[in-house]
């Protein structure tokens, strides 16, 4: 589907920097969160919320060079995260079994 | 010339080979019934099978030996072999060195009456076995010479040897070993022969290693005795300095002149040197001189000669007094047209000999093991062939080597009957009065003493008196000076060796005069021959001072450079000849009264030696120890071997080598150890790990 | 005759190929049988490696010595495409001088395995099939002619070798095994990059991208790979270091002793009898044809470094209290006379070189193999729990004196003739190091005879030795073809320096080439 379809008369009502503010700021958000969490549900999340950062920007910046490519890439990520959310949360499942703990913190038998 | 060359010293190795490996079978075949025995009689002993551990700790120290005290040494009572044992191996043993005797002669006759008849003397003949190797600029084929040189050496070390063989039937008849002792002393024949016969100097370096192995094997033929293998051991590692410098001198030959075969004397007496050779003449006559060093035992490398009484009698009597020690001066005087090359060297060979001779005198007057003054007394004639090459007279030094085999050898087998007769007592402190109970001996051994003091007209008169008129006319009046001091003190301790064995009152312990018995046929008739030659072969070298005609040096004479180079006045001659007669003279009485009844008591039977050191004090002392050269060998040169040797191995290759490699692994261990604090285990470090990277990454692809 | 494209003519044209790979097909029958068959695996391995040795001998009788330069490898040439990519190829050939270390491989290795059979050892099937495979890489080693397939065979070596020390070795066997391991496999890396260097230059100065030495040598030694004497120089370095560390030469010494040592009596006699060579066969294939310019410079450096180690390693032999370690340690001292010779330059020394890696081969493997069979009765090899022991062991001590004597050089046997030579080529080099070389002569005995007279001399002080056994069957069946080697070849010396002559004589006139007057 070409871009020219889409080729916009109309200007983005909301201004692109917004949009950019918003994704970067929801992604920063998700990295600390990755980061700093120590409970795994919560990385999890974290980590979903940086993949739906990474659509807005995506889709923002599809909006403002009429691409339609940066659409598709949003939905293959959406599609992935799906599945690396359900096999995540199988993995999370067995290590509680295993260890009944979501500390990551706890989780380091493979320390030197 | 029907019978080829190379049977001379083959028929001895065959002798070797049979008589070893029946030794060899014998002795496996007892050893494993003892050792079947002894493991019957201890079923529990660990540590012997093949299947203990290192842990078991096995006794060390002195447990009882009685049975492993095997190797040899008497039986209880008389001989320890079969008598079918004995007979085989002492009939092989003689056979082959007697046949090879007549192969020598068979070829020798004819030669010698050739060369006599001819002027100029017969060419050399020449006879090529095989090619022994062949390599680059080496080429060394294995070849027989016989020449006037080799066919003298041959003539007595033949004929000696098969006296020695015969002599070693009776003496060690007792012995277990008696097959090895054949089977080692057959070997010593060939190896001495093929020095002997050689054409080139590689093949005679055959003979000389072989030799001086043979002297290893039969010094420490009593093997299981410390002294003995030890002497041995010495006895090789000294020669083996010797043949360090012969090694290096073969090359230097093979540089000079381009051969290794005896044509480079031919060359060398025509002036046909390489001038341009990475070595000089000097130093190849050296390093030569240092091989004969070695085997002549001259001074410093005497120091194996007396340790070497340790082996049976007659291996002295062979090895080193007749044969193997002679080889030096037969090198010598084969390379002569070398050696006349390099005035330098003959200088040192002379003052080598000189030296030599002078103090292993000293050292023979103050020996009272009988064997040892024999031996000192060798090194001190070694020293006058010596003197007599460095100053030209390589003949008269030939003609001393020729002599000198026959009375020295009956000295040592007479000495070895004498030992025989005092049932292995060898300090002469304990004998005497010997002559009424073992006349064959006693007049046998009295004909050589008088032989080697140089009293006309015996043997050792007319060459050691050669010598001395070589040196005086060469213009050495101080060699001269202490050869003739020599020759007093050579008639001295002889003269005192009779006086004490022979002569006065026993003095060993009481009971035990009635048990000296004389040795057996096979032991006296070896004696009596020797001694008949220590008196006639003088003539064989009469010289023309005494109207004689010398023909051993005009029959030596082609095959030396400058065989008689300086000539005396008769009258010269004459008085030289009083003056050494004097000398010896003097010696003889010196010590007769010295020794004499007068002044020795049973009880005190050295009282007449104190006598001699209190009258010279503290150099009587340093000649009694010898002049403290072993000692001072141990102190400056084997304890320093052995300290920077451990030194090597445990300061530098166990701590410098070792560490530099222990201590590369030991920093990677250290590095892993540091680099291993990475992995946490912690997934959040990870993952700002994975956060830093992509920011950097990030960083570098936006700023480029 | 020889057709290579298409048939394997395993006795004809393809022989090499069958001499490498025989010993590894009797490891293969061994995977098929238990560790109790003792009989069976016995048969197996005397089958495998008395075969190989038939071979070896029967590639001597098809061997022409005559030719001259590198077309003596032509007529058993064995020339296969391997990996066409890179240019290696399965190139095999023999030449005087491999196919004298080859016989030499083949018969030690039939002879260790006679000799391990006249003792206890565990796990007999591994021991046999590590020998058998071992084997493989050393006559691979030997005849191959591609620089990649000489390397496989090279590092193959290490692995069996591993191994044997480290399963059936002594008390240190580990720390052994690691040491010449990792000494050896570090020597081996630099020479890889040095042989992935050297093609490079290969390829780019000819154009052809090949691992051959048949391209190699004529190329390298005649310049046309124009290196400057900086490459050249780290080139040769990058070969020599690898076969330094294999022969070895002092200071890269020290995993010898401890290798030795701790090696079981079969491994220590393959390792000082075989794999020491390899580092000198390496030196006249590799590292001198191909950098003659280097080598010739480098010479007084090795020189001196041959000359510590041969008055170095005798001076630390005689202060030994172990038997092992001594012989050890005298392996140096030797073996540094032979890279002297290597290095001296002439045919002469290079012939003695030779004639010394056979000579001490056997003298020394005959020391390590009686000392084995006093191991294996006392389980100890200290010369302070011995003593006095030769009329307990009478055929022991004679074996024992001869060999010794072999390895002191007496003439008439052989260890004389390899000295000699070398001593006589290296004399006409230079002077000085003939004289400094020629001391070893006096410290070899010191050495040689006072670890016979600690053994066998003297009187029996220690009460076990009481019960010692003399040499057994297999033991004694194994060091007699060696006893006679050693007489035979000492006498009659020439075949050997007859079959070695062009070899000998195409490497020192390469190096004569780039000698500077």
């Amino acid at each position: 589907m070409e871009g020219a379809a889409m080729n916009a008369v109309v200007p983005m009502a909301v201004p692109l920097n917004a949009y950019l503010a918003v994704g970067t700021i929801l992604f920063v958000i998700g990295l600390a969160g990755t980061l700093l969490k120590r409970n795994t549900l919560s990385m999890f999340l974290s980590i979903e919320l940086m993949m739906n950062a990474v659509n807005l920007l995506f889709l923002a910046y599809a909006r403002m060079r009429g691409d339609a490519s940066g659409q598709m890439v949003v939905f293959f990520v959406i599609a992935i995260a799906a599945a690396e959310a359900a096999v995540g949360l199988a993995i999370f499942v067995a290590l509680f079994r295993a260890k009944r703990t979501i500390d990551v913190d706890r989780l380091s038998s493979l320390k030197w | 010339m029907t019978l080829p060359l190379w049977l001379i010293p083959a028929l001895p190795l065959a002798g070797f080979l049979l008589n070893g490996l029946v030794a060899l079978l014998c002795g496996w075949r007892r050893a494993a019934k003892t050792t079947a025995g002894w493991r019957a009689a201890h079923p529990d002993d660990h540590g012997h099978d093949g299947h203990g551990s290192d842990a078991h700790a096995d006794a060390h120290g002195h447990d009882d030996h009685a049975h492993g005290d095997h190797g040899h040494g008497h039986g209880p009572a008389g001989p320890f072999l079969p008598y079918w044992q004995r007979l085989f191996h002492g009939v092989v043993g003689v056979l082959a060195v007697g046949l090879a005797t007549v192969v020598a002669f068979a070829n020798l006759v004819p030669y010698v009456a050739g060369s006599l008849a001819t002027e100029g003397g017969l060419a050399p003949v020449i006879q090529t076995a095989w090619r022994w190797m062949a390599a680059g600029h080496v080429t060394i084929d294995v070849a027989f010479r016989l020449d006037a040189l080799s066919a003298m050496m041959l003539s007595f070390v033949t004929f000696v040897g098969t006296l020695i063989h015969v002599y070693s039937v009776g003496y060690l008849q007792d012995e277990e070993g008696y097959g090895r002792y054949f089977a080692y002393l057959n070997l010593f024949m060939f190896a001495m022969l093929t020095l002997v016969l050689a054409n080139s100097l590689p093949v005679l370096f055959i003979g000389w290693e072989g030799v001086g192995l043979c002297s290893y094997l039969l010094i420490g033929y009593y093997y299981d005795k410390d002294f003995a293998h030890q002497a041995g051991k010495k006895a090789f590692v000294t020669n083996r300095i010797g043949d360090f410098g012969m090694v290096l001198g073969i090359f230097g030959i093979l540089a000079l002149f381009g051969t290794m075969d005896f044509s480079f004397v031919d060359l060398a007496k025509q002036g046909a040197m390489n001038g341009n050779a990475s070595i000089s003449v000097y130093a190849v006559c050296l390093l030569l001189f240092l091989g004969a060093v070695g085997k002549s035992a001259q001074v410093p490398l005497y120091v194996w000669l007396p340790d070497a009484m340790a082996g049976p009698t007659p291996v002295s009597a062979l090895i080193h007094a007749a044969t193997m020690v002679t080889a030096g001066v037969y090198l010598v005087a084969r390379c002569s047209a070398v050696f006349v090359l390099a005035p330098d060297a003959m200088t040192l060979v002379a003052w080598i000999g000189a030296l030599t001779a002078i103090l292993a005198a000293t050292i023979g007057l103050a020996q009272n093991d009988i064997k040892k003054v024999l031996a000192y007394s060798t090194v001190s004639q070694l020293g006058y062939m010596f003197l007599a090459c460095g100053v030209g007279a390589f003949g008269a030094g030939m003609f001393h080597v020729f002599t000198h085999a026959f009375f020295k050898a009956c000295l040592f087998l007479g000495s070895g009957s004498v030992i025989m007769a005092m049932h292995h007592e060898q300090d002469m402190r304990a004998m005497g009065g010997l002559r009424r109970r073992i006349p064959w001996t006693f007049w046998t051994m009295v004909l050589a003493t008088v032989a080697i003091a140089g009293i006309p007209p015996l043997a050792g008169f007319f060459s050691k008196d050669q010598i001395l008129g070589a040196a005086f006319g060469a213009g050495h009046p101080v060699l001269f000076a202490v050869g003739l001091f020599t020759a007093g003190m050579t008639a001295f301790y002889m003269f005192r060796l009779a006086r004490m064995t022979f002569f006065g009152e026993f003095r060993g312990p009481k009971g035990t005069e009635a048990h000296v018995h004389e040795s057996p046929a096979t032991m006296t008739v070896p004696l009596v021959v020797l001694a008949f030659f220590s008196v006639v072969a003088g003539f064989l070298g009469v010289p023309e001072a005494l109207w004689g005609k010398n023909r051993f040096i005009e029959f030596l004479a082609p095959s030396l450079a400058v065989a008689h180079p300086h000539h005396v006045t008769h009258l010269t001659e004459w008085i030289l000849m009083g003056l050494s007669v004097a000398v010896a003279a003097g010696g003889i009485v010196l010590a007769w009264r010295w020794y004499g009844q007068r002044g020795a008591t049973a009880e005190v039977p050295s009282v007449a030696a104190n006598a001699f050191y209190l009258r010279i004090g503290v150099l009587g002392r340093l000649v009694e120890n010898r002049w403290y050269v072993d000692e001072g060998i141990e102190a400056g040169v084997l304890a320093p071997f052995r300290k920077i040797g451990t030194l090597l191995w445990r300061g530098f290759d166990s701590l410098v080598i070792d560490g530099i490699v222990n201590a590369a692994a030991f920093l990677v261990e250290l590095t892993g150890d540091l680099f291993r604090f990475f992995t946490t285990g912690n997934v959040r470090n990870y993952a700002l790990s994975f956060t830093l990277g992509v920011l950097a990454l990030a960083l570098y692809v936006f700023l480029r | 005759m020889l057709d290579s494209s298409t048939s394997i003519q395993w006795l004809g044209a393809d022989i090499l190929t069958t001499l490498v790979f025989l010993p590894s097909l009797g490891a293969l029958v061994l995977l098929f049988l238990s560790n109790e068959a003792k009989n069976a695996i016995r048969a197996v391995g005397l089958l495998a490696s008395g075969a190989t040795f038939a071979v070896s001998v029967a590639v001597l009788q098809k061997f022409n010595p005559a030719i001259a330069g590198l077309e003596a490898f032509r007529p058993l040439l064995v020339d296969r495409p391997w990996i066409p990519r890179f240019g290696v190829r399965y190139l095999m050939g023999v030449d005087g001088l491999s196919l004298v270390l080859v016989v030499l491989t083949t018969l030690l290795t039939f002879l260790v395995l006679v000799f391990s059979f006249g003792q206890s050892i565990p796990k007999l099937r591994g021991y046999v099939a590590a020998f058998l495979i071992l084997e493989t890489g050393m006559i691979g080693s030997l005849v191959a002619l591609d620089a990649i397939l000489f390397y496989v065979f090279w590092e193959v070596m290490l692995v069996p070798m591993y191994f044997i020390i480290g399963i059936w070795g002594g008390k240190r066997r580990i720390y052994a095994t690691m040491k010449f391991v990792l000494f050896t496999l570090a020597g081996s890396l630099l020479m890889f990059v040095g042989i992935l260097f050297a093609s490079g230059v290969h390829a780019r100065t000819t154009g052809i991208l090949t691992f051959s030495l048949l391209e190699w040598i004529p190329a390298a030694s005649t310049g046309v790979w124009g290196l400057t004497g900086t490459q050249e120089a780290l080139l040769f370095w990058a070969f020599a270091l690898a076969f330094l560390v294999k022969v070895p030469l002092w200071p890269l010494h020290t995993w010898l002793p401890d290798a030795h040592v701790e090696a079981p009596t079969g491994g220590s006699i393959i390792l000082a009898g075989v794999l020491l060579k390899l580092g000198t066969y390496g030196l006249l294939r590799f590292a001198i044809p191909l950098f003659p310019g280097a080598s010739v410079r480098y010479t007084p450096l090795i020189a001196v470094l041959a000359l510590i180690g041969v008055v170095y390693g005798a001076w630390v032999a005689a202060a030994q209290k172990d038997m092992k370690k001594l012989v050890a340690y005298s392996s140096v001292s030797h073996l540094a006379l032979v890279v002297l010779g290597i290095f001296a330059g002439n045919v002469t020394a290079v012939s003695g070189a030779v004639m010394q890696m056979v000579g001490h081969g056997l003298t020394t493997g005959l020391l390590f193999l009686l000392v084995g069979v006093l191991y294996e009765r006392r389980h100890t090899r200290e010369m302070a729990d011995y003593g006095g022991i030769a009329s307990q062991v009478p055929v022991t001590t004679t074996l024992f004196v001869i060999a010794m004597l072999g390895s002191v050089g007496l003439p008439g046997l052989n260890g004389f003739v390899g000295e000699f030579l070398i001593l006589a080529g290296v004399f006409r080099a230079n002077v000085v190091w003939a004289a400094i070389a020629a001391t070893g002569l006096i410290l070899g005995a010191i050495y040689l005879l006072t670890l016979t007279q600690k053994v066998f001399w003297g009187p029996n002080r220690v009460k076990a030795n009481l019960g010692l056994t003399d040499i057994n069957a297999w033991e004694f069946a194994a060091a007699f073809p060696m006893i006679v080697l050693v007489v035979v070849l000492g006498v009659w010396p020439q075949p050997v320096l007859d079959l070695v002559r062009n070899s000998v004589e195409t490497v020192v006139q390469i190096a004569a080439v780039r000698m500077v007057p």
